[in-house]
């Protein structure tokens, strides 16, 4: 089980490094979301991986547990990935519509020497 | 418990919302709010540096859970002076941003400036690792809505650009901190230092790897060298009054570094040992190199402002990675120093490019053109660091504290030939654009090029200017008082040198 987890996170990460790397913004939402993937398996990995355990204490008996704590970070990583996703998807939304243009790179007549065309 | 600890966060996170649901449609008072918010926070900030200045950390446990299970906050002299800063830069950018229309330009940016200020300072107070990325991640997701505040289609481009970067830098702060707990077990920094301190030698391969990613994460929101290539387009492209904010937001990344590589890594942890000093150190060169270079060939005064950020990035994290407790006082007050000096050349630069445009090339002369290049000449002192203000008591301090490192030379080479460069940078633009501008007349520039004609709106100047000039006088306070600030940043750092302080003031008597 520990060969499958750690090679899914490492195919996971490895997708989504491909993809970031990718010049159009959908490809490099789609890597930034697989990585958050991976970084979520990661986390679960973290407090070891244990099957069919609780992730409490049992004080009457000695049975095994699993560790809650990185079940708590998972979960909040896991809110924060959304939102940010969410932020990013709007943001390149916008930035498509007003460039017409989903290049994540900037093109030369709109980069270094006409920042902030406000009105 | 001290309850003051936490107000810094509750008072900012209770403000955004109201503004966003109460004030919505009323920008007057949403800027009475942010303004007297501001003022409140600098009143708290002031409160508890004077506390903390006493020399005992505190500690505010949330929840009242003991340290290492629950969440806790730590006031300790280094985090109360980083939220002062917070506030002192705070103010004249509010006033700013009000006087000179930018916060009518878009939607919430009262609110979105509140939650940028709750996560610094959380980030800045939480002495927990996960709650640390916990704020960065409320102060990035503000930043966002600020970074492209305003729309335009330029801005938005570039504001995708740092979302992503950023994103990416989030996730590689969880995979350090899932290896750090899977090494340590623990996610408080105090609980950290002992167990990194617990571990065999021949045990630590991953704690190895855990730090260098947390180093990393680090060095991306400071911007040192070959990660920094988020800052140059998305400041210049983000609203210049945000990217004054901006200035705390790469700070937050260097009192990451030293907070943790002084509590938990530190130099005398033999695991992790020489990997700041090792690879900080000459990023931190390269990146002084990099800034001035670019402040010399930036044809843009908002690039060329970005790029003086770097370089002051580079100066600073110079002092940090030599880790001595001399060094460290100098670059706590060097912290002050940047802080303020580049907000102020970005406030200069929105007054320059809302005037003109941005080229650094010469057009027609502008309004105010005087005072404007009164207040870059004393901007671009302060940040090339020229007696007789700030910039040069932090330098002389930094280059002081570098004489007895091994590799001196190099540290002063660097600093004094780039301070050297970012003059020569900084004196040919005001030249192009404050003193050539009166001979364009005669041969006027050829049309299109900067064809967009600027409107030269000068909506409530008497506010901006007199937030330009509160950064002035602020620049003007460090340099004049800097024998006690001085003395509080050596305090500072002879507590960051004994964390053992730290440690049992968090985890309590049972250590």
């Amino acid at each position: 089980m520990e060969a499958l987890v750690a090679s899914a996170v490492g195919i996971l990460t490895a997708a989504g490094i491909f993809l970031i790397l990718r010049r159009r913004t959908f490809p490099v939402i789609l890597g930034l979301s697989l990585i958050t993937y991976a970084v979520n398996v990661f986390l679960f990995a973290t407090g070891r991986l244990a099957l069919n355990s609780p992730a409490v204490l049992n004080k009457y008996e000695d049975v095994p547990y699993t560790d809650p704590l990185p079940q708590a970070l998972v979960l909040t990583a896991i809110v924060i990935s959304f939102g940010m996703t969410a932020v990013i998807v709007m943001i390149s939304l916008s930035a498509y519509l007003s460039s017409k243009d989903d290049h994540i790179d900037m093109s030369p007549h709109d980069s270094v020497d006409a920042p902030g065309e406000d009105a | 418990m001290n309850h003051w600890i936490v107000a810094p966060i509750v008072l900012p996170a209770i403000l955004a919302p109201f503004i966003i649901m109460v004030l919505r449609y009323h920008l007057d008072l949403q800027r009475i709010f942010s303004v007297a918010g501001v003022v409140a926070l600098l009143g708290i900030a002031l409160t508890i540096t004077a506390q903390a200045a006493g020399g005992d950390i505190q500690v505010y446990e949330l929840g009242n859970w003991p340290a290492p299970f629950g969440i806790v906050m730590v006031l300790d002299r280094l985090s109360a002076m980083m939220v002062l800063l917070t506030a002192l830069l705070a103010l004249p950018i509010v006033l700013y941003a009000i006087g000179s229309g930018w916060d009518e330009r878009g939607k919430h940016f009262h609110a979105l400036f509140h939650f940028q200020l709750m996560g610094v300072c959380g980030a800045f107070l939480t002495g927990d690792a996960f709650n640390l990325f916990v704020f960065f991640e409320v102060l990035l997701i503000a930043s966002y809505g600020l970074m492209t505040h305003g729309g335009g289609a330029v801005r938005l481009k570039a504001g995708v650009q740092y979302v992503a970067y950023n994103l990416l830098g989030s996730t590689l702060f969880l995979f350090a901190l899932g290896t750090l707990y899977g090494v340590t077990g623990t996610l408080n920094m105090a609980d950290i230092a002992l167990r990194v301190a617990e571990i065999p030698p021949e045990d630590t391969a991953l704690l190895r790897v855990g730090a260098v990613l947390l180093l990393l994460v680090f060095c991306i929101k400071a911007a040192v060298l070959p990660l920094h290539f988020w800052l140059p387009a998305s400041y210049a492209n983000a609203p210049l009054p945000v990217a004054a904010l901006f200035a705390i937001m790469t700070k937050v990344g260097a009192y990451s570094i030293i907070r943790m590589y002084t509590l938990a890594f530190g130099p005398e942890v033999e695991a992790t040992q020489g990997l700041v000093g090792n690879w900080l150190q000459p990023a931190a060169l390269v990146t002084l190199a990099v800034g001035a270079i670019g402040i010399l060939g930036s044809q843009h005064i908002a690039r060329m402002v970005a790029f003086c950020a770097i370089a002051s990035m580079g100066t600073l994290l110079i002092a940090i990675s030599l880790f001595t407790p001399d060094a460290s006082a100098a670059a706590l007050y060097y912290v002050f120093h940047s802080t303020l000096a580049t907000a102020l050349l970005f406030l200069v630069a929105d007054l320059v490019m809302e005037r003109r445009g941005g080229a650094i090339a010469p057009t027609k002369p502008m309004a105010q053109t005087g005072l404007i290049s009164a207040l870059f000449f004393v901007g671009a002192i302060a940040m090339a660091g020229m007696p007789p203000l700030s910039g040069f008591i932090g330098k002389l301090l930094v280059l002081d504290a570098a004489r007895d490192a091994p590799d001196a030379t190099s540290v002063w080479a660097v600093i004094l030939i780039g301070s050297f460069v970012t003059i020569v940078g900084l004196a040919r633009a005001g030249t192009l654009i404050f003193w050539k501008s009166h001979d364009a007349d005669h041969n006027p520039q050829p049309e299109g090029e900067d064809a967009e004609p600027q409107p030269s709106p000068e909506p409530h100047p008497g506010l901006a200017f007199t937030a330009v000039f509160g950064l002035v006088g602020g620049l003007i306070l460090l340099t004049l008082f800097a024998g006690p600030a001085l003395e509080y940043t050596s305090k500072t750092a002879e507590q960051l040198f004994t964390p053992e302080d730290y440690i049992s003031a968090v985890l309590g008597e049972a250590e």
